[in-house]
């Protein structure tokens, strides 16, 4: 006996696929943006010389990395609804789960970001900061405009590709059965009996996607990075 | 929030009465650290075989490992799993995914993680071996061929242990993931770590307690897998290079 493929169930939930991947999307992007805003503070927290700053830094960024992503994000779902609820005296039960998979992948992945931007930040010469400072600028003033452009400009690769590890990550949100790509792709297959399709389509759709963005990323570099 | 807090919950009896929740918790521990350390060693060994592959001078095999390496990198860990643990009992003969589905339930959970975790760590332990052996100076492989050494033999007396010792640093942080990415394996109802906590809230209504409990020993396994490590990289150090004394 064969198995007999069946894909009919597709055509008709690509609309519902799409609002998963919408989701998938949305949160990732948030991450990326929060998690580069977040992880550049912590990373130049860490570089600091104020003791209580980088610890903190450090502290945060080993805590986040030792523990895996799946308990994060049970944490989040059992930690933020209560606090927004009653933050915002909201009616207790509102769904806050998207918001909870936001906040949670956003603090995250700050933590791995800001471990390649302090890589960055540490690969331009150290005679940056000495001339900037013989010219007069300030601490702020020379990392704002000499030492984090050349640092971004170093890291971009690596960022792009901790965004496609994100993107692949979201689809963990299913441990709160919120309907991402992947929680979609799921419960179509579920509902339909044809959980063979659907997870082999979810998983082809995830490689073309990484593979394709992974390509970009290596032609990014050649061109900016001739080696 | 009035909240409250309960620490002696774990030595309460089960609701199932056959042991107490620290017990759960242990048992957790122990397929964590099982299902890691077996998947790690596939991950190892398949690991080391494609990583060669990749830099031999077989356009075939070389390009089939990057296949291998491309294929677990850009799917997620949580398709793999799934796939492994729903699609493929249905997709092999009848017979060989029937005996699958016959067996315990717990060894079918067990085997389709500790192969997806095995499979998955093993592209990104390619990728490491692969960049370790171009990390050699080119001389190294024609000095071996020059003495006469076969391909194999210099991969093997040569290459591979220079390599090696190169990368335990990078292999350090792959094996702190598998521990991590195990947690996944909760998904497919595995009833490791991650999912004894889950378990222990659903019975007690004690989530904080739980929740820090499981996250310690994630920290836990994480020193400690990081202190031994620590350990070997000393011992292994090649002196000459960066990072080396």
């Amino acid at each position: 006996m064969v198995y007999e493929f069946d894909w009919s169930s597709i055509p008709g939930a690509l609309p519902f696929l799409w609002d998963g991947m919408k989701i998938s999307l949305e949160i990732t992007l948030t991450a990326i943006v929060v998690g580069i805003v977040w992880g550049t503070l912590l990373a130049m927290m860490r570089l600091s010389s104020v003791k209580p700053l980088s610890l903190f830094a450090a502290g945060y960024v080993n805590l986040f990395r030792a523990v895996p992503l799946v308990m994060v994000l049970l944490w989040f779902f059992l930690i933020v609804p209560k606090f927004i609820e009653q933050a915002f005296s909201l009616p207790p039960g509102t769904d806050l789960r998207l918001t909870s998979a936001m906040i949670g992948f956003a603090l995250f992945e700050s933590a791995y970001y800001s471990e390649i931007i302090r890589a960055g930040i540490q690969s331009v010469p150290k005679g940056q900061m000495a001339a900037c400072q013989a010219l007069g600028m300030t601490y702020g003033q020379a990392m704002r405009l000499v030492i984090l452009p050349q640092a971004f400009r170093n890291m971009v690769p690596l960022l792009l590709t901790q965004g496609i590890i994100l993107f692949q990550d979201t689809s963990l949100v299913y441990v709160s059965a919120l309907a991402d790509f992947f929680g979609a792709a799921y419960k179509v297959g579920d509902r339909d009996g044809r959980l063979v399709e659907l997870l082999l389509f979810a998983g082809l759709v995830y490689f073309v996607l990484c593979f394709a963005a992974s390509m970009l990323v290596k032609h990014l570099q050649k061109k900016y990075h001739p080696a | 929030m009035n909240y409250q807090w309960n620490w002696g919950v774990f030595l309460q009896p089960t609701a199932a009465g056959d042991d107490i929740y620290l017990g759960w918790m242990l048992s957790g521990l122990q397929m964590t650290v099982m299902l890691s350390l077996s998947a790690w060693l596939i991950a190892l060994l398949l690991g080391a075989v494609i990583g060669v592959l990749r830099t031999v001078p077989n356009r075939f095999l070389s390009g089939l490992a990057a296949t291998y390496v491309e294929l677990f990198r850009n799917v997620p860990l949580l398709v793999q799993l799934f796939i492994w643990y729903f699609v493929l009992p249905e997709l092999v003969p009848a017979s060989l995914g029937d005996a699958y589905k016959q067996s315990h339930p717990v060894f079918q959970q067990f085997l389709a993680a500790m192969v997806c975790l095995g499979l998955f760590t093993s592209a990104r332990v390619a990728e490491q071996v692969r960049s370790g052996i171009n990390a050699l100076p080119r001389g190294q492989k024609n000095a071996g061929l020059a003495l006469g050494f076969s391909l194999p033999q210099v991969y093997r007396h040569v290459l591979l242990p220079m390599a090696f010792r190169l990368i335990v640093p990078p292999l350090t942080s792959e094996f702190l993931n598998i521990f991590k990415n195990s947690a996944v394996c909760s998904t497919i109802g595995l009833l490791e770590l991650a999912a004894q906590g889950r378990q222990l809230v659903d019975y007690t209504a004690q989530p904080y307690e739980s929740f820090i409990a499981v996250t310690v020993a994630y920290v836990a396994i994480n020193i400690i897998v990081m202190t031994l490590m620590k350990k070997l990289e000393d011992k292994v150090r090649v002196p000459g290079y960066m990072g080396g004394k």
